[in-house]
């Protein structure tokens, strides 16, 4: 069942386009921001309002990256593991956050409090290496300053 | 040396707002424009200042707009949508547009929704440009309000709507079919060309799909001529272009520089050489996709034609430098490994040979190389040439 905060903003973005089914995308973002992830029974009630089946919803669902079709943590850390930040130094990175929350690209902490996934370029590469938590960009970061920018996080 | 794109692009202070857009020339190019060209005008002026598109394949943008059908039935249904999905990894030129100097993008839109006299238009933005996206969403209500956006723009009777539209994150959305797919809520799978997207585009009707730069250069053109934009340029190619360097060099940064610097100048008068200790192995001169540029091209001209003499693409301009203590084949690796992530499926030599191609490249990068793999390499360069796909981004991968 889709709340009726969700029915609105989706009712909202439906109106913007020439048929329901083109608002998939947007109905699957604001299901995700209300409940974290887009789980079956989520994924279905999309289906159901759009008029879609829910094989064509999850085709959609599971062919963009930052769709979560699994239960993710309360912050989503997303290390850019491209070329530039290859070059920088990203692996430094990712083997400090490895130790630091004993998790792999694709865990989530114990605590549930951070998922971490490996992430195609974020378009800052004049400031490699580069991270994002949630909405928030970090630039030149250096594996000690993890702990500091890991801690604004509860 | 004229920066026009960037002229008042100020990283340490917010973008202009409206107010402060108009006051150094902001939507007068929108006001000439509107009130007296004409569509084929505008169409003209754009085509004969021989810009061409920045998001890399450098086409000529006026002429990209001519094909759309002008003529029959005025009350047809077209779409301008700017591309700024940038997601090409290295590149880091939009970003810069879009944080500051959103006006600007917006009413190169507004001109070219004119030019081909469309009623809606989207910028289809990346999902890790958040603070663009603030920035976008106040500027395009800050255009409302002041009667550049909406109904009856400038009481000239021509009406156009702007929409955010934010991705989820997939390399396939810049590619300009695939955007439009991802933009009707699909899976973004390239579509068949011809028929090109001028004439069947977003759900079927005549769509304009330019990168954000292009975009941003048009109310240039209208307010200062053709002849002066082409001035602007060292070379053949028109204009200035936003260039970028990143990887070990003393200062990595963007900047605006007449179209057709060399790869020396840029990598040592403006990113300051190489660090310390270091020498340069070679750099992709326009972003992932574009081809090895060594150190015996440091004097070719970053334009589209001479750095594809030299048997590379411009691209987007954003130059990594590869430097000397960095494995080639790590380097490499770490390009075809985002290839084979982000390859959409629709095209089986892409589908099946990146994947592949990415193992050979760990297995020589652990030293369990054969001489054989390097056979196949090459293989995979031919099943992945152009026109064995359906779009550019997989000869682009190889």
């Amino acid at each position: 069942m889709l709340t009726t905060t969700e029915i609105k903003a989706i009712e909202h973005e439906i109106s913007l386009v020439p048929h329901k089914k083109a608002a998939v995308i947007e109905a699957l973002k604001i299901v995700q921001q209300q409940r974290g992830w887009v789980s079956d029974e989520s994924l279905g009630a999309v289906a159901d309002y759009l008029g879609m089946s829910q094989a064509e919803v999850d085709s959609v669902a599971t062919f963009y990256n930052l769709i979560f079709r699994k239960p993710v943590g309360r912050h989503i850390i997303l290390l850019c593991d491209s070329i530039s930040c290859y070059v920088m130094g990203y692996r430094n990175l990712y083997a400090a956050l490895q130790v630091q929350l004993n998790i792999k690209f694709g865990g989530t902490t114990t605590d549930q409090l951070f998922t971490l996934l490996p992430n195609p370029c974020l378009g800052c590469c004049d400031r490699a290496p580069a991270l994002m938590i949630d909405d928030d960009l970090y630039t030149n970061v250096e594996p000690e300053n993890l702990k500091e920018i890991l801690a604004k996080y509860t | 040396m004229e920066r026009p794109l960037t002229e008042h692009i100020h990283p340490d202070r917010p973008p202009f707002n409206i107010k402060e857009y108009e006051a150094v020339g902001g939507y007068a190019a929108v006001r000439m424009a509107l009130k007296e060209w004409s569509p084929k005008q505008l169409q003209q002026a754009v085509q004969e200042s021989n810009l061409k598109g920045r998001g890399g394949a450098g086409f000529n943008t006026g002429l990209k707009w001519s094909f759309v059908p002008m003529d029959g039935n005025a009350a047809q249904t077209k779409y301008v949508i700017a591309n700024a999905d940038e997601m090409e990894p290295g590149t880091f030129k939009d970003r810069l547009l879009l944080e500051g100097s959103p006006h600007q993008l917006i009413e190169g839109m507004i001109l070219a929704a004119f030019a081909i006299q469309a009623n809606t238009s989207y910028i289809f933005l990346r999902f890790a440009y958040k603070k663009a996206a603030r920035i976008l969403r106040e500027s395009l209500q800050e255009a409302y309000d002041a009667g550049y956006l909406g109904k009856n723009i400038l009481g000239t009777g021509f009406n156009l709507d702007m929409h955010l539209h934010t991705g989820v994150g997939r390399y396939m959305c810049g590619e300009e079919t695939a955007l439009l797919n991802a933009l009707e809520g699909k899976r973004a799978t390239p579509r068949a060309k011809p028929p090109f997207p001028q004439v069947s585009g977003l759900y079927g009707k005549p769509t304009i799909v330019n990168n954000v730069e292009t975009f941003c250069c048009v109310p240039h053109i209208v307010n200062k001529g053709a002849a002066w934009f082409r001035s602007l340029s060292k070379s053949e190619d028109a204009g200035t272009k936003l260039y970028g360097v990143s990887g070990k060099v003393n200062r990595p940064g963007i900047w605006e520089l007449p179209m057709g610097v060399t790869v020396r100048e840029l990598l040592e008068e403006h990113a300051g050489g190489m660090r310390k200790g270091l020498g340069f192995k070679g750099a992709l001169p326009g972003g992932a996709s574009t081809d090895f540029l060594t150190s015996e091209h440091l004097d070719v001209k970053m334009d589209f034609k001479s750095v594809a003499e030299a048997g590379s693409r411009l691209g987007t301009g954003t130059m990594i430098v590869l430097d000397d203590a960095t494995c080639p084949v790590g380097f490499v690796h770490n390009l075809q490994h985002f290839f084979a992530q982000e390859s959409c499926g629709w095209c089986t030599p892409c589908r099946e040979g990146l994947p592949w191609v990415e193992k050979i490249l760990l297995s020589l990068e652990n030293g369990e190389g054969r001489e054989e793999d390097l056979d196949l390499l090459k293989m995979h360069t031919d099943l992945l040439g152009p026109g064995k796909t359906f779009c550019a981004l997989a000869p682009g991968a190889m």
